[in-house]
């Protein structure tokens, strides 16, 4: 009897806990997502918080969790930097979601070594063959005699998805000795520090730490990228939950407005509009 | 109730003792709440365990459902994104299992010798400074060690590695070349009866044995410092930041093990004529040797569920190394590869690659309960052995 009352006292107090409701705030703007588009994001954010006195928080877990979020209504903006693909179309839906495509910026991906490399140019099937583990040494593809260390992005990474689509093609697999880093900061500082590695970034990341090269003999730029000579190009997006409307259509907007085209090409991105 | 004894007399003798009906109902109210309180915040904690026992297992289990137990604990092919994808887990299995005993081989040794002269070698008022600062090392987010393995340590092996190799070797070996000199010496010319003979063999076997070590270790420091580390971010790296993580658990814990023998065995040893050396090696370390067993085990734990350094300085490539020791190449271990394809991975969107890591989890789980409960085992033995039961 004495023990039935402390428990049934227990589940009591712990009913009241629960009943306990978070309740969420209105006048500020939730984004997630892409680590690509992370920067832009970020920029937009505090001109906008300047501009509105709205307040916008920014999260980069990667794409996949960006549109993860979007379909579990947890933020207001997703940030991809790939298309959604038809299983989370599918999946959003079903929860009563309908993602809106917005074009915010283009960007290239910059295949990027260590500046000692030799190795300036390389062509789209040299970069899948290493990729591949087909060629395994420096000395193969006109470099100096080093193994090549290849460093891939997680699987969560949209820049990784822009890569197999397009590099690698649907049925050539990444060997199982390339390396994985989390974000685009991570594969340069890699890159930066070991000699014989190879990696791929956003163009806006690329600085003098790294070097760039020429892929298909074209160097990535923000020209080349615009008209599309630059093989290894994408557009990077913002999802929203039906049309924008509101504060979440004035940030979605931004790319269009000259304020928002200083800001996109001053962090290295390429206007879209 | 407890009362003063002035109040006691200023209320009088009749009510002094006696409780009214309404306060003892009161008394009990209060009483049963609070204890009620307790009760459920001890259970809370209980309670938590068992359900992550519970969901984890739940959403492990439809992977093995979809695609059996073959593919997950046999092949390498580590493809969850692809189409149509590999779940082979054993390469990262395999990469668990090469940091945590890395680590092991470097967090043991250390972490019992600096043990041991934290509770028998040096003072008592050394002793108080230099345990807090060990233990602060148990204080350290995993990210910063993390930040130092991928900015600093890995770029250093790159550069230096074979350097560095080198020393460790020249550092770690030496002492132990010497101690084996001067005790193969001495029992090697200990059969010689003339005693001008034997320390006339004495010197010579040292001085032969003493050249052969010198070439030892010139041979193979040699050989060491021409290895070329080509990835800073591989299991060595990880094994190094790894014990770090687990040294202040086992320092700790074993330390506490070997106060624990207690100053009558030592001074009973001593009494005996026992060097302070002899004491330590042969009663004090059997005596508490469970109890470093399970600082051990507690310290294994620790590097093997260890994920943010392990994502960030292992390289996360999925193989097993060639050849299989191999500690300069990256790997994948489980809790890595859990942080790191968790996002993608939607239980609405893709189903055997969302429950595949909940087996991997499963996996982990189950590896530290029985190790877990190994140490309980070994804590309860030793606690018996100790009170002379």
């Amino acid at each position: 009897m004495k023990l039935f009352g402390k428990i049934l006292f227990s589940a009591a107090m712990f009913g009241c806990l629960a009943s306990g409701n978070v309740m969420a705030a209105g006048n500020k703007l939730v984004l997630d997502g892409s680590t690509t588009v992370g920067p832009i994001a970020k920029a937009f954010a505090s001109h906008f918080t300047k501009d509105t006195g709205v307040q916008v928080t920014v999260s980069e877990s990667g794409s996949g969790n960006g549109a993860k979020s979007l379909i579990n209504k947890t933020c207001d903006i997703a940030d991809m930097s790939r298309p959604m693909k038809d299983n989370e179309l599918e999946a959003a839906r079903s929860k009563g979601v309908n993602p809106v495509e917005h074009v915010v910026a283009l960007d290239g991906l910059a295949m990027v070594v260590h500046p000692s490399n030799r190795v300036n140019a390389l062509s789209k099937s040299q970069i899948r063959g290493i990729y591949m583990g087909k060629y395994t040494n420096w000395s193969q593809l006109g470099g100096p005699n080093a193994p090549i260390i290849m460093i891939q992005r997680e699987s969560n990474s949209g820049t990784q998805d822009s890569f197999k689509e397009l590099v690698m093609g649907k049925d050539n697999p990444i060997s199982k000795r390339t390396e994985t880093q989390a974000s685009n900061g991570a594969i340069k500082s890699r890159v930066a520090s070991t000699p014989s590695a190879i990696g791929f970034i956003g163009l806006g990341f690329v600085d003098n730490s790294v070097k760039a090269l020429l892929v298909e003999g074209v160097e990535p730029d923000a020209k080349t990228v615009k008209n599309s000579t630059y093989p290894l190009h994408r557009p990077l997006f913002m999802y929203t939950n039906g049309q924008a409307t509101g504060i979440v259509k004035q940030f979605i907007d931004l790319p269009k407005t000259a304020e928002g085209k200083k800001i996109i090409s001053e962090i290295g991105f390429v206007n879209y509009y | 109730m407890i009362m003063s004894g002035e109040e006691l007399s200023s209320q009088g003798r009749s009510s002094a003792f006696v409780v009214s009906a309404r306060q003892r109902k009161w008394q009990k109210i209060s009483k049963t709440a609070g204890e009620s309180t307790l009760l459920l915040i001890a259970s809370f904690v209980a309670i938590i365990v068992f359900f992550i026992f519970f969901f984890v297992t739940r959403d492990a289990v439809p992977y093995f459902q979809i695609r059996g137990f073959k593919e997950f604990f046999t092949s390498t092919n580590w493809y969850p994104a692809d189409d149509p994808p590999g779940f082979g887990a054993l390469a990262i299995i395999y990469g668990s299992l090469m940091v945590t005993v890395g680590s092991a081989l470097i967090a043991i040794p250390m972490g019992i010798t600096a043990a041991i002269c934290l509770s028998d070698v040096i003072p008592f008022s050394v002793r108080q400074y230099v345990k807090p600062v060990i233990e602060m090392l148990a204080a350290i987010p995993s990210v910063a060690f993390g930040f130092f393995a991928l900015v600093i340590l890995a770029p250093l092996l790159q550069n230096f590695g074979g350097t560095i190799l080198m020393w460790t070797w020249w550092v770690i070996v030496s002492p132990f070349l010497l101690l084996a000199i001067i005790v193969a010496s001495e029992l090697l010319s200990a059969k010689v009866s003339d005693e001008k003979k034997r320390k006339r063999l004495h010197t010579f076997l040292s001085v032969v044995l003493g050249i052969i070590a010198l070439g030892l270790l010139f041979f193979v420091g040699n050989k060491l410092q021409r290895i070329e580390i080509l990835t800073g971010t591989n299991a060595l790296n990880v094994s190094i930041i790894l014990s770090f993580m687990a040294l202040p658990t086992i320092v700790s814990v074993s330390e506490d093990a070997l106060q624990a023998v207690g100053r009558d065995l030592r001074e009973g040893s001593y009494a005996l004529g026992a060097t302070r050396a002899e004491t330590i090696v042969k009663t004090i370390l059997p005596a508490a040797s469970s109890g470093i067993l399970a600082a051990v085990i507690l310290g294994i734990m620790r590097a093997l569920g260890e994920t943010m350094v392990v994502w960030m300085a292992s390289g996360n490539s999925s193989h097993i190394p060639s050849p299989w020791f191999n500690y300069l190449e990256s790997v994948r271990t489980l809790t890595a590869t859990i942080a790191g394809d968790m996002g993608e991975a939607d239980q609405v969107t893709g189903s055997a690659r969302f429950h595949v890591l909940f087996a991997m989890g499963l996996l982990l789980l189950v590896i530290s309960f029985i190790c877990n409960f190994i140490s309980e085992r070994i804590i309860v033995r030793q606690r018996k052995v100790l009170s002379g039961q």
